[in-house]
């Protein structure tokens, strides 16, 4: 058994977080009220290598690990929740697809120009009738002669606006529910990206509505094997999940660093305000939960890393983390009181962002859901 | 150029610093280390002129194993490779500038450069021992430095109260960094990665022909005293106003 972090682990946490404290942390309350989304930040993180956190050197990466890349998402996370998902997003859904399933040619032409920050990349999965049920996927795409045309609507696709290219799933069959992926140009025409969606949190993130209208795109843009995007993609959720586990821990303890901070600073009937057991129980709470919400993600990471079997533990950490970071959430605004329902602290940023996290990348029924079908496959009777 | 920068690894700024038993030295548990702050902006400048001139940039601190962290960190910055002088005393500047610069003499450095002072014992003597026992010139609390690699001269600008020098030198010479001189970088990630490639050679005291005779010791540590505690003056606000303005002139005596 071995707790430690790496020396290359723990200086890429560090490195990270000073750039988060220096460069990220300043503007977030005023992007969250805005809704801009900070593209020259993510330009600032493709250059210092953050996108590439998990890849090979040989495509661009940094040769780093999923370990380094949970607490780096964590670390931007708990300065930027929105910030956080768009790195998250644009690295486990929108880089890992190409990288894993990939051809040379495809990673040369998209995926390297994408973990230098040249460009953001989306992948669009959910649509009006699918989300959860990714089996309902309507998008279609018809093969004619040694091209595809795509026809279909994807929704909440986050990075869209800004991206290179969407990986984009849809139907290659009206019988089957077999689906395929595919990489779709962001300039192709007929493709139409709108991001006006008004958010509840998560607000200067970029979350956008696809259309495909007839397009067309070249059969090398099939992203692994026809008729395999199922499987795949349940793949990259599985590594998305991990990372939405960490940003969800990075809310977490911003959400517990404040409510320390501020139970020390205000003073009701003569003491402050941590000087009550009601509020000392709250924070041993918050900081056991935070605790062991980050041991749970990095062990998901870390069984990534190795090379073994991690969609059950993936799905634990994420459904524990994303929880954690919504009860620390509110229990911040409760310890700040009447304050934390203000928009001049930032506890109520972190609650309406946090519960982005209880649904996103997988609702936490959908994670009891992965859970339990683990569970009983591993025991059959 | 060849370039040797000399780092210190200090306690970070925002550490709580406690007085250890003995009063002679401060509780070293839980400590998070950094770099000196004035010696990143010796780093970052010898990185910039490499990245005009060309050349090596190599790295030295003294101190016992945690140092090599420190040195790491400069090698995920860019630097070329390190030499860690291990030592477990305690040391005062004096013996701290012996072992470097016969570091320095060992190869030879067209450029020397530390920061203007570690902020943790803010003495800012190691920089200019070094110069002295190199015989180079030195100049301290730069602000601004050009190379002209041609005619093998600096021209440094200084600090001053209330103005600026500028100094013209010949190289080798020794220079002192300010807060101002440079926005050091953040370190790449995949320099990160690479820098467990790279050299750290481990030197000790012996081996650089150094005795460690101490001149200067600690006698005691003390910490601040407590501030006390805020008066909050409640009430009328006219006549708060006025025992504010009492209480500014008559005690806290800033108007």
């Amino acid at each position: 058994m071995q707790f430690d972090l790496t020396p290359e682990e723990l200086m890429i946490k560090d490195a990270v977080r000073d750039f988060a404290d220096g460069v990220v942390a300043p503007g977030a309350g005023h992007r969250d009220e805005t809704g801009e989304v900070p593209l020259d930040i993510m330009q600032q993180m493709g250059a210092l290598g953050f996108f590439g956190i998990p890849f090979s050197e040989e495509w661009g990466g940094t040769g780093a690990n999923t370990v380094s890349y949970a607490l780096a998402v964590e670390e931007i996370g708990r300065v930027d929740a929105s910030l956080g998902l768009g790195f998250a997003a644009h690295v486990s859904l929108g880089c890992s697809p190409v990288y894993y399933f990939g051809t040379p040619t495809q990673k040369r032409e998209f995926l390297e120009r994408a973990i230098r920050g040249e460009y953001l990349a989306a992948f669009g999965l959910t649509e009006p009738e699918a989300g959860s049920d990714a089996g309902g996927t309507q998008t279609r795409a018809r093969r004619l002669g040694d091209t595809y045309h795509l026809n279909g609507t994807k929704i909440f696709i986050t990075n869209a606006g800004h991206a290179g290219y969407i990986v984009a799933t849809a139907r290659t069959s009206d019988q089957s529910r077999k689906i395929s992926a595919f990489i779709v140009p962001r300039e192709t025409p007929g493709v139409g990206v709108r991001c006006d969606y008004k958010k509840m949190g998560m607000r200067s993130s970029e979350t956008c509505e696809i259309h495909f209208d007839d397009v067309v795109i070249p059969e090398d843009h099939l992203l692994g094997a026809e008729d395999k995007g199922f499987h795949q993609f349940l793949d990259i959720l599985d590594g998305g999940r991990i990372s939405i586990g960490a940003l969800s821990v990075g809310v977490a303890q911003a959400a517990l660093d404040a409510s320390v901070q501020y139970a020390q600073q205000r003073r009701q009937f003569g003491k402050t305000l941590s000087a009550f057991q009601a509020i000392q129980f709250k924070l041993a709470d918050m900081a056991m939960e935070v605790e062991l919400a980050r041991t749970m993600v990095l062990k998901a990471a870390w069984l990534k890393d190795q090379h073994r079997p991690y969609a059950k533990e993936a799905a634990m950490a994420k459904l524990f983390a994303s929880e954690t970071a919504m009860r620390a959430a509110s229990e911040a605004v409760q310890i700040y009181g009447g304050a934390g329902y203000m928009h001049d602290f930032p506890v109520e940023r972190y609650m309406r962002d946090a519960k982005l996290l209880v649904i996103g990348e997988g609702t936490s029924e959908i994670q009891r859901l992965v859970i339990a079908r683990a569970l009983l496959e591993e025991h059959p009777v | 150029m060849k370039i040797l920068v000399m780092v210190k690894q200090v306690p970070d700024t925002a550490t709580r610093i406690r007085v250890a038993e003995g009063n002679a030295s401060i509780v070293t548990d839980g400590i998070k280390w950094v770099i000196n702050p004035y010696d990143e902006f010796a780093i970052e400048e010898a990185l910039r002129i490499k990245e005009r001139l060309g050349g090596e940039v190599v790295v030295v601190s003294a101190g016992p194993q945690r140092v090599e962290e420190a040195i790491r960190q400069t090698l995920a910055m860019g630097a070329d490779r390190g030499v860690h002088i291990k030592t477990d005393e305690a040391l005062d500047s004096h013996v701290v500038a012996q072992a470097l610069a016969a570091v320095a003499r060992a190869e030879n450095f067209d450029l020397i450069l530390t920061g203007k002072q570690a902020v943790d014992d803010d003495a800012a003597q190691v920089g200019p021992l070094v110069a002295v026992f190199l015989d180079v010139p030195q100049v301290t609390v730069v602000l601004k430095l050009e190379v002209d690699a041609e005619h093998q001269r600096l021209v440094a600008e200084r600090e001053l109260e209330g103005s600026i020098e500028v100094v013209e030198l010949p190289y080798p010479a020794v220079i002192t960094a300010q807060r101002g001189l440079n926005e050091p970088r953040y370190p790449t990630l995949p320099n990160i990665m690479k820098a467990k490639k790279k050299e750290v050679r481990v030197e000790s005291l012996q081996a650089l022909g150094i005795v460690p005779n101490v001149k200067v010791r600690t006698v005691s540590l003390s910490e601040p005293p407590e501030r006390p505690a805020a008066k909050i003056l409640t009430g009328d606000p006219v006549a708060a106003a006025h025992q504010l303005v009492e209480l500014l002139h008559a005690e806290a005596k800033v108007i």
